[in-house]
């Protein structure tokens, strides 16, 4: 499918979704598939250099904060006048999401040499810093955190909530979008190349460096703009929470349930992953989410290591087997082949 | 003929250990270059400078008269130097085609010629068939032996389009008749125009390929020249039959 109906249909779905939480009248389907959706845009932004570049990211939360903290900025320079809400979601969304560009470049530029565990140790120290900074920020409410004052209603939709749930579907769909069609491109390809074997990329010619960058970016930018209408959402924006571990945990939880390969994946855990914490939430306690999170991410490790999408590709690969075999004996199908250790672990 | 490779005085240390020391070397455009040397001699590690996956610490290497010293290795690709690697290294999670892919959508595309989609998905079916590979062609790299690997990888680096083509050791483990069909393919590649330096463990293809054999020991050249000569050098004989 091309890329301008993939994206019209998943608007029309969107659409759908919306609609049928407006046929259902209760502002709470709003509220919690916010929450939804934002981690669909999160788990996907991840994925561009999670699970593309294989670049592990700890630090959802501080791009996520970013675009969150870029709102409060502005909404705090504007000041409390009468019309604080002028500024549409939109905007603040791309403002968010070029702070956290921004930032997520630097990051890049700043952690190009380190590979593995040491990236992401470094994107976490990226999280702790940014929250010493806001922590210490008086313009931005500092420790005590920051009000924002949302509007009531909305012309045509209602509650502000009904706006926010719309503006995210749309933020959504872009990702959806934007991740597929990389997926399928020439950089996509690169993407795989850095994932698989950087010293192979640049011998076949892949600027790995370029490429990096570009993924941190996107990807940084992405998270900043799910993060950016955050406050408008919660009200009352507080570092603590705003930083919590719960961003980068599930960031990275939803798309290895799903499938780190394909922009599907993300989208399958984020909806399975997030409706289940939604659910529990109002049946159980708030406070089992993680704890839920982290066995099924266990899980999944140990039964399912390329998450729902690998499951599936087994299942289909092992139904074409025994569909080749019933037909004809085939000496070069993979069970003939010596499986020989796939990656190559020592430097020439 | 003109110098297409001229490596001047290079030299690589690890820590304290010297892996090249003061090695000088020129090949011309079109030759045929057999590198011997025992295990640790240096000979990747040579290449690994030339293709800039390793930094030299001493010394230059001009490509067709330019200086690449500090051009990172994507570029040196772009430039027309290609390699493969002793140890292969596939991109594990795309298919053999794919894995051709990637030369022709990210160097031969920066060079300014710019194929359509049919003309590369031909182009990747036609290297790999000429490696002997075409029927896995949708296979992933972990369903081949090491030997396919090894073919896989001087596809990948021949989709390159290079001037210069250096095979690490791409012929360990092969069969007779394997070996002569990658040195019948590497001479065609060098009639087109193709500079080869071939790494080599297994003389009789060294031997049979080179026009011009160069023997590095313990990272120092200690002979440079044509195969027959460098054979009888009797301090190449000691090195490799001891004393």
């Amino acid at each position: 499918m091309r890329t301008i109906p993939f994206f019209l249909i998943s608007l029309a779905i969107a659409g759908l979704v919306f609609i049928a939480a407006f046929a259902l009248d209760n502002d709470y389907y709003f509220f919690a598939g916010y929450v939804v959706l934002q981690y669909i845009v999160l788990s996907t932004a991840w994925n561009i250099l999670g699970g593309y570049c294989g670049y592990v990211n700890f630090g959802t939360a501080a791009f996520f904060a970013l675009g969150a903290y870029s709102t409060v900025t502005i909404y705090n320079l504007i000041g409390n006048n009468e019309l604080p809400h002028v500024i549409p979601i939109p905007v603040l969304m791309l403002v968010g999401g070029v702070v956290s560009g921004i930032v997520g470049f630097g990051m890049g530029y700043l952690t190009l040499r380190l590979r593995g565990a040491f990236f992401s140790i470094a994107t976490l120290a990226l999280a702790v810093v940014l929250e010493t900074l806001v922590v210490n920020w008086d313009f931005v409410g500092g420790s005590r955190g920051a009000f924002i004052i949302r509007p009531e209603n909305m012309p045509v939709l209602g509650s502000y909530v009904r706006y926010l749930f719309l503006m995210m579907a749309l933020l959504t769909v872009c990702s959806l979008t934007i991740a597929r069609l990389i997926e399928r491109s020439r950089l996509g390809y690169g993407f795989a190349t850095i994932r698989d074997d950087e010293l192979a990329a640049e011998a076949s010619g892949v600027p790995t460096l370029r490429l990096k960058l570009i993924a941190t970016t996107l990807s940084g930018a992405l998270m900043g703009m799910a993060g950016a209408p955050y406050p408008y959402y919660i009200g009352y924006l507080q570092p603590d929470s705003t930083f919590a571990l719960d961003y980068a945990v599930n960031a990275i939880a939803m798309p290895l349930i799903g499938g780190t390969t394909s922009w599907v994946g993300p989208l399958i855990g984020a909806v399975l992953l997030d409706s289940l914490q939604q659910i529990i939430t109002v049946t159980i306690s708030s406070a089992v989410n993680l704890l839920i999170v982290g066995c099924i991410l266990v899980a999944f490790v140990i039964i399912a290591p390329n998450g729902i999408l690998g499951l599936v590709h087994k299942y289909l690969q092992h139904r074409g087997d025994d569909f080749v075999g019933r037909r004809k004996v085939d000496p070069d199908a993979p069970g003939a082949a010596t499986d020989v250790g796939a990656a190559p672990e020592a430097p020439s | 003929m003109s110098e297409l490779l001229e490596v001047d005085n290079l030299g690589k240390r690890f820590g304290g250990f010297v892996a090249l020391d003061g090695i000088s070397l020129s090949v011309p455009a079109g030759e045929r270059l057999g590198l011997i040397g025992p295990n640790g001699s240096g000979k990747s590690t040579l290449v690994n400078c030339i293709c800039g996956t390793l930094r030299n610490e001493q010394g230059s290497v001009r490509f067709e008269g330019r200086p690449v010293d500090g051009v990172p290795a994507h570029q040196r690709t772009h430039l027309g130097l290609a390699r493969s690697f002793q140890l292969p290294r596939p991109f594990v999670s795309l298919s053999l085609v794919d894995n051709i892919r990637i030369p022709l959508l990210y160097t031969v595309s920066a060079r300014g010629t710019h194929h359509t989609a049919d003309y590369i998905e031909d182009h990747c079916h036609g290297l790999l068939r000429e490696v002997g590979l075409e029927a896995k062609a949708r296979r992933l790299p972990r369903d081949l032996t090491q030997v396919e690997m090894r073919k896989l990888e001087l596809a990948r680096a021949m989709a390159a389009e290079p001037k210069l083509l250096i095979a690490d050791e791409a012929m360990a483990g092969l069969t007779h008749s394997e070996i002569e069909d990658i040195l019948a393919l590497l001479v065609r590649l060098n009639e087109q125009g193709v500079t080869v330096i071939l790494i080599e463990h297994i003389m009789s293809a060294v031997m049979s390929f080179s026009r011009r054999l160069v023997v590095l020991v313990s990272g120092r050249k200690i002979a440079d020249g044509r195969p027959e000569d460098v054979m009888r050098d009797p301090e190449v004989e000691r090195a490799y039959l001891g004393q």
